[in-house]
């Protein structure tokens, strides 16, 4: 199949008309889509980049927890939410494109299609400060 | 493959003078293979009239839903083989995570909506849910997959042989896309449609009216002509016709569309009772 589900394209469609940062994964965690609020973050424009890995996209980040000490990628909501299939939130810092650390909330919950099909998961970061 | 369309207008029957070329009657289309198997695409009032020519038949017939809005099953409770004591009946549609399909027709087909109900039908009924994978009815080789409609609704890919149609009458693949068409794999029904011999596709709306009505489910002209040219169809019949719409309007929009440019495609009209052959 060479086309994406039909649920993966709405929920794409929507994050393009939403102004927070959204990312898209399939089921084996390779970031699908992220929409413009979320090209800020990466440092990189959807269009330039493509389809990434986990491994790719999330080393991007390097998240750091309150204590200081980084956030191993299984900790993060959007791994949480397709391994354990249910919804995960945490705050955290990064270091976004600019250099500049801030502190974000992510919550991430998962994509089940008509089906019970297991389409991947949807990630949303809130800045905090 | 032999396909012939029973009802071409969308949302509401519109019979009168003025809509008697392109019809009045809702979404219908018959497939009928080379060994004579008979598929029904949709069940608006265009079937009723597909349902007297059957008077008599024998042979299965396969109906295949694209979903329930009412345009689209409510020639069902008049379609005279259901009537038909012994006569096998096959009737396809979307799966919901809610109700299976028998429950959600029922709630038309029942009391006081409709006064017969589904099991009172004497013909021999199975009701399924179209499977996400490809699947065979009758030597015809069928694909059905979600598409961009408000409520579960697919499309359908039906093949014989080399051949294939693609039936969208619902469907709008450029909701919530800033420049349609965008790339092929995030774009919805593409892979339904590509390559397809014969496209019958959802063109409900003027540019002016679809910017009034965006996420309704439906398509402008020039969005159904930009998705069969992404898709690369070899025919384009436009479907599913507003019912304020009449005759003269919808040639006027053939007639400007041809004007407009070089279309990669041969451009139908979609007439009620027009047959193609493909």
């Amino acid at each position: 199949m060479f086309q994406k589900a039909i649920e993966l394209i709405l929920t794409r469609q929507l994050a393009s008309s939403l102004a927070m940062p959204i990312f898209l994964v399939d089921p084996s965690g390779s970031l699908l889509f992220y929409n413009e609020a979320a090209e800020q973050l990466l440092g990189s424009r959807y269009d330039e980049t493509g389809e990434m890995s986990m491994r790719q996209w999330s080393s991007r980040f390097a998240p750091i927890a309150e204590d200081g000490s980084p956030v191993p990628a299984e900790a993060l909501p959007l791994s949480i939410a397709l391994q354990k299939q249910r919804a995960a939130h945490l705050a955290f810092w990064i270091r976004g494109a600019d250099g500049v650390a801030k502190k974000v909330a992510a919550t991430a919950f998962p994509l089940e299609g008509q089906g019970g099909r297991q389409l991947g998961a949807v990630g949303i970061f809130w800045e905090e400060s | 493959m032999r396909i012939t369309l029973w009802g071409t207008r969308g949302s509401l029957a519109a019979p009168g003078p003025e809509t008697i070329r392109y019809g009045g009657n809702t979404s219908c289309v018959e497939v009928r293979s080379k060994k004579n198997a008979l598929l029904v695409l949709d069940a608006g009032t265009g079937i009723q009239r597909l349902g007297v020519r059957e008077r008599g038949g024998a042979g299965r017939i396969d109906l295949f839903l694209t979903h329930l809005h009412m345009d689209h099953i409510q020639g069902l409770g008049f379609f005279e083989p259901l009537y038909q004591p012994g006569r096998e009946i096959h009737i396809w549609g979307p799966p919901s995570p809610t109700l299976d399909l028998r429950s959600r027709l029922a709630r038309y087909l029942s009391p006081p909506l409709f006064p017969v109900g589904l099991r009172d039908l004497p013909c021999r009924l199975a009701l399924h849910n179209v499977p996400p994978e490809r699947f065979e009815v009758a030597g015809l080789e069928i694909k059905a997959d979600l598409v961009c409609h408000p409520g579960p609704t697919v499309g359908y890919r039906i093949s014989e042989g080399s051949r294939s149609m693609a039936y969208l009458p619902d469907h709008e693949p450029a909701l919530g896309m800033c420049d349609f068409p965008g790339p092929a794999e995030w774009t919805s029904g593409f892979d339904l449609a590509a390559g397809a011999d014969l496209l019958i596709h959802d063109a409900q709306y003027t540019v002016e009216e679809y910017d009034e009505r965006i996420g309704w489910g439906h398509s402008a002209m020039p969005d159904a002509l930009a998705f069969a040219t992404l898709t690369g169809v070899g025919r384009l019949v436009p479907f599913h016709h507003d019912p304020t719409h009449d005759d003269a309007m919808l040639d006027r929009v053939d007639s400007a569309t041809r004007a407009a440019r070089q279309l990669p495609f041969e451009l139908l009209a979609g007439t009620e009772g027009s047959i193609f052959d493909i």
